[in-house]
């Protein structure tokens, strides 16, 4: 019996359906946490949605462009300077000046994109952290910004962000939970998108995409262009909690990119689930080893070593291999249909 | 003539730069691997010369008698135990590990020694200096570490070009697979190579430990001049990286000389123009 | 019964065992299977021929038997001893040696550099760097220039120098006339009886069907991954080998 068969894309699965929902329930839940949470715990959460943000960004870039950056602190410190020298010196307010860093970022990563993509592989890397090098010494160069001890917001400053603290709280809460549920939606639809595609493509085999047409440059350069100026909001929105700057902690290779790393390795590097797996890993971590301090980052180092070497796709991948669910569905499957509308698996 | 004195030392302090430099542009040539935790390495092995002249009261220079072997053998373990394991296509496993190796290092060296500032002392030779010209004395240390740096550089090249290790170290980085058809052992051979970059390491350490002082934290900024040295120079050009290390000294000197908070930056600055219009270096000889 | 009849008797005496073979070795390309179970096998002193069209699984015969690729340990052996999960470097001092697809010459390596480095085994033997420039004196004139600035021709006789240098049992010759003009072809041709003719023993992968039955004492054919034919070569009729080759 011969039946005419039709076939459909289809990209989410089930599975991403149901994490779809619980994602939406946990938005509103953390939308409303300045009613049931502490101070103390939306700081918290705040910490965490800033470094889910750089993770996800950080692995954009490496994870699916191949650009590994161990330079990002460039654009975490020029967001931070930035802002605080938009609000000192032009009256911008904080609250806008957190997207025009971004701009301002993003115009700024054009021609250092343009330099050091001269570079490739390993030396690209370094050549990104002798950027960074590059805008830290400038920067404490800056008199007006404090030069090499820095500077604090002026109170001013923050009172125009709200008029008591607890609601200037939580306006950095949200700003945060703003920034995190943008950059994952801005991850997701751009590697969705006829721009971001090719990425995936780059990342499995650049010889075979270059070859089907992809423009490789191009690709990676808007992808470095775009993380620049997101990161670059990031940093601002981290200052701007922190309400105080200086060329160390502004372009602290520590924190802004040993621990970045090291969250998206563990966590799964070249999906968008790991960064999130590696961000709660690396906070439950720090919950427990907290008094440790150097000796944290040794475990963490550790940690992330025998993950390379054992399980290069990190917690994620070691579940989505396992169990074949994606929560990110990216791919897109063939799925066969009857005519008499009974649908059929074909993966 | 200040300036002239300032041209002098840098091109002395381009001799340690090269000393970074080898090592790292030595890996690079035979395995196609840059490990980032070559700076970290470096300061290692000052803090081991420092171990030793304390513990045993002898000389800073006297202490590569055991600093080079240990070394040398740090590095044959580093590479068939974890290295080795993290080179193929994908570049990221071998960036990422020698990062995290990087940061170990640096952590496990602060938990040790503390974040103090320290100092080898080398006696009457580091206060020696030689006078050339009216107001320009060549220190007799900074002498020293150039001529260290030229025959390291010398050994190398000769080596690479005359024994039969360097032919198998070429061999091994030109085909990986019919160099074993030759009865080479890759891993063996990546083990020896990285062992002689950390002979070239221990030398670079014990002498930044003389010439400067240093802390667990400087590791990267080594890195970061010898990573300088080598674009600028050349890849894959030995000799290129020491004109490399000198243009870069030169740079800072001249730029320290303008305002002291200028050092640095006038290096790196030397650097981008360098990779602006010559991005594959002055004296290239092989593809990055 | 040798229809070459080169073979001096005295030097190596003819054995019952043979002194390489492959047992069902299978081998695949990640996911693609290149051998489903080749039983292969070379006596002392015997030059088989292994013929086969592209991507018939020669060259992964080849790979495999050098320790290229990974194997079970039974699959390939050697004088009696399993050798199929040995790794390619101690492969090399057993005597087995290749003369790779493409030459693969080291271009890092001038021309005497490669054959030296072809002598890394130090194995007891006729063969050294006089020997060779003996065979080949064009190399002598060109033993310090790059080896790849070489003529296509002249590098083939490099990478069997090389192969030589390390005095092997037996010699495995990958496609050695690939991209070769025809007359270069007949002079390396001519050379073999010289190369080979000391009691070594020889593999031949060759893409030309009649020149490579004409040097070979025996023949295997490949056809996508399994033997389709075998036999002594002077016996095989032509229709047999097109058969065989094609797979029709």
């Amino acid at each position: 019996m011969s039946v005419q068969e039709n076939y459909r894309f289809v990209q989410t699965t089930r599975a991403s359906r149901v994490a779809g929902l619980v994602g939406v329930v946990i938005l509103i839940a953390l939308i409303a946490a300045p009613w049931w949470a502490g101070r103390g715990d939306m700081r918290l959460l705040s910490e965490i949605f800033l470094y889910l943000s750089l993770a996800a960004l950080w692995n954009l870039l490496a994870g699916y462009a191949g650009l590994v950056s161990v330079g990002q602190q460039a654009f975490v410190g020029l967001g931070g300077y930035g802002l605080f020298a938009l609000a000192m010196f032009f009256g911008v307010h904080p609250l806008l000046a957190v997207p025009l860093v971004a701009l301002i970022a993003a115009v700024v990563a054009l021609p250092v994109a343009v330099l050091i993509f001269r570079l490739s592989g390993a030396y690209f890397a370094i050549g990104t952290w002798v950027i960074a090098e590059v805008f830290r010494l400038g920067f404490a160069q800056v008199t007006s910004l404090g030069g090499g001890s820095g500077t604090s917001l002026p109170i001013g400053i923050v009172k125009s962000i709200a008029a008591s603290r607890s609601m200037r709280e939580s306006v950095s809460y949200w700003m945060a939970l703003g920034m995190i549920v943008l950059v994952l939606a801005v991850v997701y639809f751009w590697l969705r998108s006829r721009h971001g595609f090719p990425l995936t493509a780059i990342r499995d085999n650049e010889l075979a995409a270059k070859s089907l047409g992809v423009d490789i440059w191009r690709t990676k350069f808007q992808v470095y262009v775009l993380t620049a100026g997101l990161t670059a909001s990031v940093g601002a929105l981290i200052f701007l909690q922190k309400l105080r700057i200086s060329p160390d902690a502004a372009f602290s290779v520590n924190d802004w990119t040993a621990y970045v790393i090291f969250i998206v390795v563990i966590g799964g590097i070249g999906t968008i689930e790991g960064p999130i797996i590696g961000t709660l890993v690396f906070f439950l971590l720090r919950g427990f080893f907290a008094d440790l301090g150097t000796a944290y980052l040794i475990i963490l180092g550790l940690v992330a070593i025998v993950v390379i070497l054992k399980s290069p796709t990190g917690i994620w991948g070691w579940i989505s291999r396992k169990y074949d669910i994606a929560l990110f569905p990216l791919a897109r499957r063939v799925i066969r249909v009857n005519p008499s509308n009974e649908n059929r698996n074909a993966s | 003539m200040e300036w002239v004195n300032a041209i002098v030392q840098g091109i002395l302090l381009g001799g340690l730069y090269a000393l970074f430099a080898a090592g790292l542009s030595l890996i690079f040539g035979v395995m196609r691997l840059v490990n980032v935790a070559h700076g970290d390495l470096i300061v290692m092995a000052a803090f081991l010369a420092l171990v030793v002249t304390q513990t045993l009261g002898i000389h800073p220079l006297a202490t590569l008698v055991i600093v080079i072997p240990v070394m040398a053998g740090i590095g044959y373990a580093l590479q068939r135990g974890i290295l080795n394991r993290t080179l193929g296509d994908d570049i990221l496993p071998p960036l990422l590990v020698t990062f995290g190796l990087s940061v170990i290092l640096q952590n496990g060296l602060l938990e040790i020694f503390s974040a103090d500032n320290q100092k080898m002392n080398a006696g009457a030779i580091e206060i020696m200096s030689i006078p050339v010209a009216d107001k320009i004395n060549v220190g007799v240390m900074p002498l020293i570490v150039f001529g260290v740096a030229i025959a390291v550089i010398a050994g190398l090249q000769w080596v690479f070009y005359r024994t039969a290790l360097g032919r198998a170290f070429r061999a091994t980085s030109d085909n990986q697979s019919i160099a074993q058809l030759m009865g080479l052992n890759n891993k063996h051979i990546f083990g020896l190579a990285m062992a002689l970059a950390l002979v070239v390491v221990a030398l670079a350490g014990v002498f930044l430990g003389v010439r400067t002082s240093f802390d667990p934290s400087v590791g990267p900024g080594r890195l970061i001049f010898g990573f300088e040295a080598v674009i600028i120079g050349g890849l894959g050009n030995l000799w290129g990286t020491l004109i490399g290390g000198i243009i870069l000294g030169v740079s800072q000197n001249i730029g320290a000389q303008i305002n002291p908070g200028w050092q640095l930056l006038a290096g790196h600055i030397s650097f981008l123009v360098v990779l602006a219009f010559r991005p594959r270096g002055l004296f290239p000889r092989i593809e990055g | 019964m040798k229809p070459c009849g080169r073979f001096i008797w005295a030097l190596k005496p003819m054995s019952d065992a043979p002194l390489l073979e492959t047992r069902n070795l299978i081998s695949w390309y990640g996911d693609f299977q290149a051998l489903f179970g080749i039983d292969f096998h070379v006596m002392p002193g015997e030059v088989v021929a292994v013929i086969g069209a592209n991507g018939a699984g020669k060259s992964t015969l080849i790979n495999s038997i050098a320790g290229l690729l990974p194997n079970e340990a039974g699959s390939v052996r050697h004088a009696g001893q399993n050798i199929g999960d040995w790794p390619a470097h101690k492969i090399a001092y057993l005597g087995i040696t290749i003369v790779p697809e493409g030459r693969q010459l080291f271009p890092s390596l001038s021309t005497e550099e490669n054959l030296i480095i072809g002598g890394q085994t130090a194995r007891p033997g006729p063969w050294n760097l006089a020997a060779v420039y003996d065979l080949f004196p064009v190399l002598a004139e060109r033993r310090h220039q790059a080896s790849t600035s070489l003529s296509g021709g002249q590098q083939q006789m490099v990478a069997i120098g090389r192969a030589l240098m390390s005095n092997p049992d037996i010699i495995l010759f990958d496609e050695i006339s690939l991209g070769l003009a025809p007359i270069i072809i007949n002079d390396i041709y001519a050379a073999l009886p010289r190369i080979i003719g000391e009691g070594m023993s020889a593999v031949i992968v060759e893409q030309d069907i009649s020149r490579a039955l004409r040097v070979s004492d025996r023949a295997c054919c490949l056809q996508e991954g399994r033997v389709s034919l075998e036999g002594i070569s002077a016996e095989l009729s032509r229709d047999a080998v097109n058969q065989a080759y094609f797979g029709i």
